[in-house]
């Protein structure tokens, strides 16, 4: 599904990847880790077209369409998706009115429908039911005076809602406690199927834990280092980046 | 120097120029190099105004001219009404001017819809309003001004309020080639209460000048002031806010916010906010603050799918959407809400 050949990539004048391959099929969650400014965050918003983060060389495609000639919302309305590590707050757009011009502005861009109101509702109770959002939080402005965790969870919430194809969670982990890791956790993992495919991108192993994955490959000083199954996580945990720095 | 004086003796002479500070960035005198003829009488429009049937009477001032009327609207004591007050602009490159009085006695509750609408090209028009609130009296003005985009336009309301009467005053507008909208307030303090509030959408060459002054002569009075506006192309918003503390005027409560978003790099903001204390122990605040559109929250908003011209527009009427739900007159605020969407009533 996702495919990254030799990706290279500068933020201002840095070079942050440097030559990074990776191959994500349907149906796989892959696990990124890495040591701090490894390149890991700058991965997630190359993929998704930030401003300011430079391709140079290389490609990254979404089923064989070449993902970085398209702009971010297009790659939204492709199927992709980032949980932000600091997901953003919007002053004055009540969380349900940003997620559903979203929802609309995808459909818009695929030929589709938009979404009715009823049923946009409908689904917005389900869904925050089983992520034990409080519904009244959705008419609030989005994520404006929410803690952390309740940012999080608000990014699953979208994620659930627009049933993208291609995840990328960008240390979802950080800021939550276990109660919240474990709702967001299984808010991801509802979301597991056999035509979608998530890229997990977490400095910690703990994480891992609740999200498995098929394969945990380590991202240093711009490109993947090492791969293997969920067992290197443990390795990771045990012994630290050390190593793949230095080798770097 | 006042357009009013201007069109009164036909002399361009008496415009005001940069050469009065308050008017240095709305200059009329460099612009007007000749007054254009008298606008003539003509009929009613036929088109309602902005504001639709909101409100159970309608003053309608055509080309200058009060009609029907004789440019008093008067509340008698506990009366309480909604009244659309319309100023039309209905002959291309003319010139004129109108004013009105408006009298609250005790106890009155006036809402009042005031409209600015330009049906033709490149008018000159002046309009002055004289308020009176009397005790305990309540007006809450929200003025919608829709000039030509080549018009040149000046309006100015001086509002004097009596102890615990309340001013909340909401302008919303989308400029013209100049245009000048300015409030002067006499603020007794003795629990009178004054809102200042407005917003601007300018774009293309457009020029807007949101100017108040408000002036508190006694103790125990409040303001509040919230002005936002996001200005795009080559326009210009210009944003003068005073209040004054005077001597004595002890426990007076004011503050002032101005916040602009600059879409575009040839497009400009001035701002004047000032707080001139004389007293002891108030509590003053103002912040002003222009910037560009948040880009960490655009790119988070087209993350989710919305082109760039969608999350834009999501996150400037946002923006703007803060002043109009500090209007009170629900039916109006509803009204008013796609306003914030891009400068137009649905």
């Amino acid at each position: 599904m996702l495919s990254i050949n030799n990706l290279h990539a500068r933020v201002a004048e840095a070079e942050i990847l440097k030559g990074l391959t990776l191959d994500l099929p349907a149906g796989e969650v892959h696990a990124i880790m890495g040591p701090n400014g490894a390149g890991k965050s700058t991965l997630s918003y190359v993929l998704t077209g930030r401003q300011g983060y430079e391709v140079t060389e290389g490609t990254a495609t979404l089923d064989g369409e070449d993902l970085l000639a398209l702009e971010p919302d297009e790659r939204a309305a492709r199927g992709l998706f980032l949980s932000f590590q600091y997901p953003l707050e919007i002053p004055g757009v009540p969380a349900m009115t940003f997620i559903r011009t979203a929802m609309n502005a995808q459909r818009k861009a695929r030929g589709e429908l938009e979404v009715s109101a009823p049923e946009f509702l409908k689904r917005a109770r389900e869904v925050a039911g089983q992520l034990k959002i409080d519904f009244d939080m959705l008419k609030r402005p989005l994520n404006v005076g929410f803690s952390g965790g309740e940012k999080k969870r608000m990014e699953i919430f979208q994620m659930a809602m627009l049933s993208p194809r291609l995840l990328i969670l960008d240390e979802t982990d950080s800021g939550l406690d276990i109660d919240a890791l474990k709702i967001v956790a299984d808010g991801v993992n509802a979301l597991r199927s056999s035509d979608r495919a998530m890229l997990v991108i977490t400095h910690y192993q703990r994480l891992l834990d609740y999200i498995r994955p098929d394969k945990v490959h380590v991202l240093a000083a711009g490109r993947i280092a090492a791969s293997g199954g969920p067992e290197l996580a443990h390795e990771l945990e045990r012994e630290g980046y050390d190593k793949y720095a230095r080798a770097a | 120097m006042t357009l009013a004086a201007a069109l009164r003796e036909r002399d361009v002479a008496l415009l005001p120029s940069r050469r009065d500070e308050d008017w240095r960035w709305t200059d009329l005198r460099a612009l007007i190099r000749e007054l254009p003829a008298p606008s003539p009488a003509v009929a009613a429009p036929a088109q309602p105004g902005p504001f639709g049937a909101i409100g159970e009477a309608e003053i309608l001032v055509v080309n200058g001219r009060v009609l029907g009327e004789e440019g008093l609207l008067r509340l008698a004591a506990g009366e309480t009404r909604t009244v659309r007050l319309r100023f039309v602009s209905a002959t291309a490159a003319t010139a004129h001017g109108a004013s009105l009085s408006i009298t609250l006695a005790a106890g009155a509750r006036l809402t009042l819809l005031e409209s600015y609408e330009g049906l033709a090209a490149g008018y000159l028009a002046d309009a002055n309003l004289a308020v009176t609130l009397a005790e305990d009296a309540v007006l809450e003005r929200i003025i919608l001004a829709q000039d030509d985009e080549d018009a040149v336009s000046v309006s100015t309301a001086t509002v004097d309020l009596a102890p615990r009467a309340r001013l909340a005053q909401t302008t919303l507008t989308t400029g013209a080639k100049r245009q000048r909208l300015e409030t002067r307030v006499t603020h007794p303090g003795r629990d009178a209460a004054v809102r200042m509030d407005g917003a601007y959408r300018v774009a293309g060459r457009g020029h807007a000048d949101l100017t108040s002054a408000v002036n508190h002569a006694g103790t125990d009075g409040t303001t509040d002031q919230l002005i936002k506006g996001v200005v795009d192309d080559q326009a210009r918003a210009v944003f003068q806010g005073r209040i004054t503390v005077s001597p004595g005027a002890d426990r007076t409560d004011a503050r002032m916010g101005h916040h602009a978003i600059v879409l575009s790099d040839r497009a400009e903001v001035d701002a004047k906010p000032e707080l001139l204390i004389f007293a002891d122990d108030v509590a003053c605040a103002h912040g002003n603050t222009v910037g560009a559109l948040d880009e960490d929250a655009l790119f988070y908003a087209r993350q989710r799918g919305m082109p760039q011209d969608v999350a834009r527009a999501m996150l400037t009427e946002a923006f703007i959407g803060e002043v109009i739900d500090r209007i009170e007159h629900e039916a109006v605020r509803e009204h008013l809400r796609s306003w914030a969407q891009d400068g137009r009533i649905a």
